[in-house]
């Protein structure tokens, strides 16, 4: 009875806890979360997450490996459906519209709100097919000239352009890991997408590779919303504007990136950027 | 009305409507975002308004001839109406293409259905297999009845046409078929058990990859040989040899014996049974082999104290399998084993088995009521439900051992 | 030290046993071949005679009509007859004179018969025609028949070893490659027998298989990989379904063919169609388990990577995971096809199992299929047909080592792909 009292105690202090610490709020949303819970089966992923995401900004999302930076993410454009353990409430809104409704497309969803992955994933295609396989299913070109135009000015966009100008037949897997994650960011940006949703982009890359992706991401902010989950901080303080911090399923404190990585409010986001764990 | 004029017209039909639906997109999609692409659009007009029309033909059809045998209306007319079914539906389909109509959900769920029925093949099967040797089998069990198949230890199925008619009993006791499979099976595990055993044990354990890489293959086409290939190998050297090896030790052998056909199928099964046990050795987790090792043990000491025993279960469960192929199998015996119905345990003569008497009984004669044709349905249903047992119990056993090891 | 010593030798005992059981298995597959091979290549050629056929004008056409219609009732075999005995003017007696006549075969008229109905104007001139030669004599000829038994032990007697050998010594008797072996259908005479009966049978039962249980399969496999509910009891009672399908032995479903395809829908016996639904009933757990292996194998991140771009999960699985996986699952499908290519019993039931000279016009005629030839030229005790068994068996073991040797390309291909 009295083990049982503790654990009650100590459930409800960390959820006072998980009252997430700095504002959460911006001006111009993209992207409002609203009480944002996860469960894999029983098993509590994230616990009451509620955080807004401003236009044209870059969002960090930092923390512990198995904090949740991950499924939160995966929240934003529903990707979490292809789990068949994992179960979502609370409410996120892109565009006044809840995107966590039932009957919301997820198809459309994931047009507006792309995604580029941990490890490159180049579909064993062309380059060219792997950038145009977007604005074709989503009949965004009316012809060979203008899905031309489509894949190249995203190719250009993602910095890759001058590199595979003369082999686009050249399949997608044949270049580089750094090469292959820029193919991967041109083929998001290929469906004008609102939001990029970015899970760890260079966490497979070696340095130089990563700073060029870095850049490439601080251009792209001028036309998108960004997310990135990345477990490298000095990545978080380069590449973002606002930064949020996980711990255990809570996001336990959000800012400016500058004030998080100076001033830190919260004790646990002060022990992990002066590396206490990670 | 012929019935491919009627589907060449309306998969003209399709086609155009296909045609109609992605130009109407294609008009809104200038002035508007369309939620599907154009032809998703047309597809679904195309396939929705054929699906609906061909279930009209079909419905139609079987109605005709069950309900109204009187009212049976002209080829013509059905088609007419047919081509009705198919603009009324395109048309209502057509007035809802707008910019918000999700025509690739539908047609994403048409195509879903569409699998969704395919894999319910798999179910129509196994009820066609049942449905037919259940209902056949009945049908001999009101002739003969089941005790006496079941325990009766004379099989002559030949029915007497004259009374006086010499070994035409019409006998149907089913015990020495069941003796003749399982002899020849048991004496094919003996050849195949070891064998196949030990040649998994050395691939795994002893072999080189190189040594791997070549007999591995050469393994597998032992494997694909047809059945009927082993047969006539068993006719044409193995009972001559036997034969002559009696012989030198003098004893009578007959060309067709239970050791020739058993001892082919032991060869057929020789490598089922070694790439099972392969599979099950490998899941025995390295640690295990090292920890035993790790002690002093010798690679023999740790495949018999160590591997053998954590791999048990899944080997018996093999092995189980192979004996149901080895029931199961046809050709090897119908070649080899011979058709008299010896209740015998010597493997010097010969036997028969279960699927040599189905073979016999049905080739040739056809006579849908003679207790001789519906007694191979009977036994389809004993071999169908003999195989069906140990097939569970084996794929069971071998899971069970794979979860634990997972 | 000692015990050492006898653990080791225990050590060498069981690795020697390993060994020994290879090599039986890999003997026991050399023998098989070997005696196959040994038994079966000489039946790639056929013996001819070259007969001095004199086209007698007064024998075929006597009335100057020039009309096929009338010279194709003439005698044909008195004219064969006629040229044996010009060849051995010597030969008298009727038993001697019929004994003579057999040495070739008895299509040797209709070889002749289809020679004048190509050139009417042939007749009254004498050619060398090869015709071919009867059965025991192509034996004889292959040496397969040993000339010093005694004359009581072997088929043929002396006076006709007489004949042979003076033909030898002319150079009047030749071996050629065996064209009648894959232009003609069953015979009861095995120097007229061939497998083409049974080869298109088995063409066109196969065109079925594959028409119904690749695209059955295929469609069953990526449902039940792709969109089916998880934990789901009649995705399950499916799953259980198949796995049990792939261990029914093969002659179950020529029990079911029997009673529901041929009893019930009353279609065609012995007929290619039949036999191909049968086979593709028993071919389609055999393509579906491979081609789920092939569909799980592929890499989530693709799956993910096209949905990420707001690709629907239809169009994810058809456009990505389907392209990626298609080596693999036309693997499985190529080795189910090998098997139902190599299955008998089945036939056997929907009576595939007849004498058929006739050639398959199409998919209701009836028709054999390779392995029930093997079957049926099994049964016969002629030397002649237990070298044509033989070479069946060449010709099936060389298509299904050319369909093994396809899906291991595929297979290696897929395994890049995956990679």
């Amino acid at each position: 009875m009295f083990d049982n009292e503790e654990l009650i105690k100590e459930t409800k202090s960390q959820a006072l806890n998980s009252e997430t610490v700095g504002d959460i709020h911006v001006d111009d949303p993209r992207i409002i979360a609203k009480n944002i819970n996860v469960f894999y089966g029983d098993k509590p992923a994230i616990n009451n997450a509620s955080i807004d995401i401003g236009k044209n900004e870059v969002l960090a999302m930092i923390g512990p490996s198995g904090c949740g930076k991950s499924t939160f993410l995966r929240c934003l454009n529903r990707m979490n459906d292809t789990i068949d353990t994992c179960r979502v409430e609370g409410e996120l809104f892109l565009d006044n519209e809840n995107i966590l409704d039932k009957k919301t497309d997820v198809v459309s969803l994931r047009a507006k709100v792309g995604m580029v992955f941990q490890k490159p994933n180049p579909f064993p295609k062309s380059i060219y097919d792997n950038v145009a396989y977007g604005p074709k299913i989503h009949g965004m070109a009316k012809n060979k000239i203008e899905l031309d135009e489509i894949v190249f000015k995203s190719l250009d966009k993602a910095g890759l352009f001058e590199e595979v100008k003369d082999r686009l037949d050249a399949p997608g897997t044949s270049i580089s890991g750094g090469q292959q994650q820029r193919l991967c960011i041109a083929r998001t940006i290929a469906v004008s997408p609102e939001v990029i949703l970015m899970d760890e982009p260079c966490s497979a890359l070696d340095p130089i590779a990563t700073a060029k992706i870095e850049e490439l991401i601080y251009d792209l902010k001028k036309n998108f919303t960004i997310v990135i989950v990345t477990h490298a901080m000095q990545q978080a303080a380069r590449v973002s504007q606002r930064t949020a911090y996980f711990h255990l399923g809570n996001l336990v404190e959000v800012g400016p990136t500058s004030k998080i990585f100076t001033t830190p409010q919260h004790k646990l986001t002060e022990s992990y950027i002066t590396g206490r764990f990670g | 009305m012929n019935i491919t004029i009627i589907l060449i017209t309306l998969v003209l039909l399709a086609a155009s409507s296909y045609y109609v639906g992605l130009k109407k997109s294609i008009s809104i999609q200038k002035s508007d975002k369309l939620h599907s692409a154009p032809i998703y659009h047309g597809s679904l007009l195309a396939i929705y308004s054929l699906i609906v029309s061909l279930l009209f033909i079909l419905i139609w059809h079987l109605f005709e001839n069950y309900l109204y045998p009187e009212f049976s209306l002209s080829r013509n007319l059905i088609f007419f109406l047919s081509l009705l079914v198919f603009l009324i539906t395109a048309l209502s389909v057509f007035l809802k293409i707008e910019k918000n109509f999700r025509a690739r959900e539908k047609v994403e769920n048409i195509i879903e259905i569409f699998l969704l029925i395919c894999s319910t093949v798999a179910i129509l099967i196994t009820i066609g297999i049942l449905l037919s040797v259940i209902f056949e089998a009945t049908r001999f069990f009101s002739m003969v009845p089941i005790t006496d198949f079941l325990f009766g230890t004379h099989w002559s199925p030949q029915i007497p046409i004259r009374e006086d008619q010499v070994g035409s009993s019409g006998a149907f006791g089913a015990i020495p078929l069941f003796t003749g499979t399982f002899l020849i099976a048991f004496i094919a595990m003996i050849i195949a058990g070891p064998i196949g055993l030990m040649s998994a044990i050395y691939m795994s354990e002893y072999a080189t990859k190189k040594t791997r890489d070549i007999i591995k293959p050469l393994t597998e086409i032992l494997a694909g040989i047809p059945t009927v290939v082993y047969g006539f190998f068993a006719v044409i050297v193995v009972a001559p040899f036997i034969r002559s090896s009696g012989e030198y030790f003098g004893l009578n052998i007959a060309s067709e014996s239970a050791l020739a056909a058993g001892l082919v199928m032991g060869i057929m099964i020789i490598p089922f049974v070694s790439s099972i046990s392969d599979d099950v050795i490998n899941a025995v987790p390295q640690n295990l082999k090292d920890g035993s090792l790790g002690v002093g043990a010798t690679k023999s000491e740790t495949i018999l104290k160590v591997i053998i025993p954590a791999a048990l279960p899944g080997i018996i469960g093999g092995l189980l399998l192979a004996i149901s192929r080895a029931i199961g199998e046809t050709m090897i015996v119908v070649m080899a084993a011979g058709m008299s119905a010896n209740l015998t345990a010597n493997p010097l003569e010969a036997v028969t088995t279960v699927t040599v008497q189905i073979l016999v009984l049905l080739v040739g004669d056809q006579e849908f009521d003679s207790p001789k044709t519906l007694a191979a349905f009977a036994l389809g249903l004993v071999l169908f439900f003999m195989t069906l047992i140990l097939n569970y119990v084996a794929l069971n056993i071998v899971r069970k051992y794979r979860e634990q090891y997972e | 030290m000692n015990n050492l010593k006898s653990r080791l030798a225990k050590e060498k005992r069981f690795k020697a046993y390993g060994i020994i059981s290879i090599i039986t298995a890999l003997t026991l597959l050399t023998i098989l071949f070997v005696s196959i091979f040994s038994q079966g290549y000489t039946a790639f050629q056929e013996t001819r005679i070259q007969l001095p056929v004199y086209f007698d004008q007064e024998i075929l056409d006597p009335n100057k009509t020039s009309d096929w219609d009338n010279i194709k009732k003439a005698n044909f075999n008195g004219l064969v007859k006629q040229s044996l005995r010009n060849l051995f003017p010597e030969v008298s007696g009727r038993s001697n004179k019929r004994k003579l006549y057999k040495i070739v075969s008895s299509s040797a008229e209709y070889q002749i018969r289809n020679i004048v109905n190509n050139d009417l104007s042939i007749i009254g001139s004498k050619q060398n025609i090869w015709v071919l030669a009867d059965d025991d004599v192509d034996m004889l000829i292959k040496g397969n028949i040993n000339r010093n038994l005694p004359e009581n032990e072997r088929r043929i007697d002396d006076q006709e070893l007489m004949w042979i050998e003076y033909l030898e010594s002319e150079n009047l008797i030749k071996k050629v490659f065996n064209k009648t072996l894959f232009t003609s259908g069953d015979s009861s005479e095995s120097e007229q027998s061939g497998i083409l009966v049974a080869l298109l049978g088995s063409f066109y039962a196969l065109l079925i298989t594959l028409a119904l249980s690749f695209p059955i399969g295929i469609a069953t496999a990526v449902y039940l990989e792709e969109f089916a509910p998880k934990d789901n009891k009649f995705v399950d009672f499916i799953e259980v379904n198949i796995n049990n399908l792939a261990a029914v032995p093969s002659i179950i479903f020529g029990l079911l063919g029997l009673a529901i395809f041929l009893n019930f829908f009353e279609m065609p016996r012995s007929a290619p169609l039949v036999g191909g639904m049968v086979l593709s009933l028993m071919t389609l757990p055999r393509i579906i388990i491979p081609a789920r292996a092939a569909l799980k194998s592929v890499p989530p991140s693709i799956r993910e990577g096209a949905l990420g771009l707001g690709a629907s999960n239809v169009q994810a699985v058809f456009n990505h995971v389907l392209p990626i996986a298609t080596p693999g699952m036309l693997t499985g499908t190529i080795i189910g096809m090998a098997q139902a290519l190599g299955e008998s019993a089945p036939l056997l039931i929907i009576g595939m199992v007849a004498f058929i000279v006739d050639v398959p016009q199409g998919f209701t005629d009836p028709a054999t299929a390779l392995p029930v030839q093997i079957y049926l030229w099994a049964d016969t005790p002629e030397r002649g047909f237990v070298e044509r068994t033989a070479a069946v068996i060449m010709v099936l073991l060389i298509f299904l080592i050319l369909m093994n040797s396809l899906a291991i390309y595929l297979r290696k291909k897929f395994e890049k792909n995956i990679t």
